[in-house]
């Protein structure tokens, strides 16, 4: 046996095509993009090496608007803890406990997380619709007619449109990742809690969710670093429209590389995504402290 | 002192049992029914607009400006699905998800259980580098690597075919694929392969013998995920493929809801024809799938 795995041959076999692809694939592109993102470069001629020239565009003297899209997704970032987390974590701990159709429910809130971005950006396009939308139908039916607007149009409540949508989205994943861990905690706890005269709200306060604590890290870190990676519901809805209004670091990105063949400047936005999905990682794994045990 | 254990616990229930029979309109009933139509209005919420989408995928534009948004069809009209069929290229969008789904999903699994095997069971010793190396990968956003691959892949001729996309899908199902397989690894006792090694089979038959059917249950948690992630990718998708024929559904679907902006019955039924196999899927398999998310998940 030992021989056996110690095969250099079939280890190769075994490994390296992996080694391979993935190196290619993911890692090697992090040191292109730094290295582009030093040029001047239009994606065909010889690129002219401008060295952080493209990093201080980012911030400084700007034309196209990336500090207001670096603002949005933080806007998505905090939104997205303050009242998606927070939904997610009352529906998983309610279902948790027992109520009647547990299985329903999950299986429901569930189902949009599953249904391609595209599918959700194109309706969510019908239920905005200034005309025939849901939204819009409803608020008449309801005597607010005077609450309709283009909500996709509107530079005012585009963002919010395409937030909500967001939000909608992934409720249902946020949920299922809280209530598979509230689930995991022995129900020994509870019955003593409930002996003790514990009420449920304590329970919940006291006991469930200082046990979450590594799964809600999960969704907090989720939630953030999906909140600056966020591209496909923006793209589809409004491609960052109107006015730059909903745009994002990522969809920025994409229109400066393959619309406006800024191939270094667009790199210089891909290092920032990275660097601050890595930072915002770190600090939250350093927030959230130890995991406590009983 | 187990039994008297048990003897309080009883006690504390009838105690509560007590209590609550007092008042015939107690705070806890209420609040139960409160909880259950807030859950109940919850579940509207998330179900209705995709049962809208199936309402207007049988309307036409007549009855949806005539006033008729949000009510049931007057006339099902399965035309729409006929029309987006055959004179939209939507059959063949499909077909194009269906092969780079599935050659991915078959590429990357060979890849990743033989991988996650050298890993846990094969004595080298880089193995844990490797291990880190790879999970590495799980924190790079694909959209770093756009422009790098973009280039990349025209470097080397294979923009605008099949494996523009299954390429970057298989690296990209990688990481996470290696960090659930070498979990499940672990646990399968190394007695069997022993056994069978002294009956003199080679690494490879040990493999895929008596490994590879024990990975089965872990493969198709893998497998699950996998489908989901490249089925409804779309940056990818809608920059390394140009030509209308290699088009996959989510792009596809884009292109066809841009033709026909106004045409409300046959975007949604090319939206439904996009959904339908992964709900069907998710129908089947809840459990399944919702656990190979979990685990997808839960690395810290």
């Amino acid at each position: 046996m030992e021989k056996l795995l110690r095969d250099k041959k079939a280890l190769l076999l075994f490994v390296f095509p992996t080694f391979l692809i993935f190196t290619t694939i993911i890692i090697l592109p992090i040191f292109f993009s730094l290295y582009y993102s030093t040029l001047k470069w239009d994606g065909f001629s010889q690129g002219v090496f401008v060295g952080i020239n493209n990093y201080k565009n980012l911030f400084m003297a700007n034309t196209d608007g990336f500090p207001r899209s670096v603002l949005n997704s933080f806007i998505l970032a905090v939104v997205s803890v303050c009242i998606q987390l927070p939904l997610a974590l009352f529906l998983a701990l309610v279902l948790s406990r027992g109520i009647k159709g547990e299985r329903f429910f999950r299986t429901v809130y569930f189902i949009p997380v599953i249904i391609s971005t595209v599918v959700i950006g194109q309706l969510c396009m019908k239920i905005f619709d200034p005309d025939y939308g849901i939204v819009n139908v409803i608020l008449k039916a309801i005597g607010l007619g005077s609450l309709q607007r283009m909500w996709l149009a509107d530079p005012k409540t585009a963002l919010g449109a395409v937030f909500a949508a967001m939000l909608w989205q992934y409720v249902g994943y946020h949920m299922l990742l809280m209530y598979a861990s509230a689930k995991s905690i022995s129900t020994d706890i509870f019955e003593a809690a409930t002996i003790d005269g514990a009420s449920e709200a304590r329970i919940a306060f006291s006991i469930t969710i200082p046990l979450m604590k590594p799964i809600l890290r999960v969704c907090v870190i989720f939630a953030v670093v999906g909140s600056f990676k966020a591209f496909d519901l923006i793209f589809v809805m409004t491609g960052g429209g109107p006015l730059h209004s909903t745009d994002v670091p990522t969809t920025l990105m994409y229109n400066t590389i393959f619309n406006r063949s800024q191939y270094g400047y667009g790199s210089a936005m891909a290092i920032f995504i990275i660097v601050e999905c890595l930072v915002c990682t770190v600090l939250i794994q350093k927030a959230f402290g130890k995991d406590i045990e009983y | 002192m187990k039994s008297g254990c048990i003897i309080v616990k009883e006690n504390a229930n009838v105690n509560l049992e007590v209590r609550s029979s007092k008042s015939p309109f107690n705070i806890k009933k209420i609040l139960g029914v409160i909880l259950l139509a807030f859950f109940g209005i919850y579940a509207v919420i998330q179900l209705y607009p995709l049962f809208w989408l199936l309402l207007f995928s049988f309307k036409d534009n007549q009855e949806i400006f005539g006033g008729n948004v949000l009510g049931l069809p007057g006339v099902w009209r399965v035309s729409n699905y006929v029309t987006v069929f055959t004179s939209g290229n939507v059959g063949i969008y499909f077909m194009n998800s269906v092969i780079v789904t599935a050659v991915t999903i078959a590429v990357s699994s060979v890849l990743l259980s033989t991988c996650a095997y050298a890993i846990v069971r094969m004595h080298w010793k880089l193995n844990n580098v490797f291990l880190t190396y790879i999970l590495l990968g799980m924190m790079v956003p694909l959209h770093a690597t756009l422009l790098p691959m973009f280039i990349i892949l025209r470097n080397m001729n294979l923009l605008d075919s099949y494996w523009s996309l299954i390429i970057p899908y298989i690296a990209f199902a990688l990481p996470i694929g290696i960090f659930i397989m070498t979990g499940f690894v672990k646990g399968i006792p190394k007695e069997i392969e022993e056994a069978a090694c002294i009956d003199g089979c080679s690494i490879y038959k040990i493999f895929y013998h008596i490994v590879l059917p024990l990975l089965r249950p872990a493969l198709s948690t893998v497998a699950i995920f996998t489908f989901l992630s490249s089925w409804n990718e779309l940056m990818f998708a809608n920059t390394f493929i140009s030509s209308d024929r290699l088009k996959t559904l989510t792009v596809g679907i884009m292109s066809l809801a841009g033709q026909h902006a106004t045409d409300w019955g046959a975007i949604g039924a090319g939206l439904m024809i996009s959904t339908v196999p992964t709900l069907i899927i998710y129908i089947l398999l809840s459990d399944q799938v919702q656990k190979s998310l979990i685990v997808g998940a839960v690395k810290g």
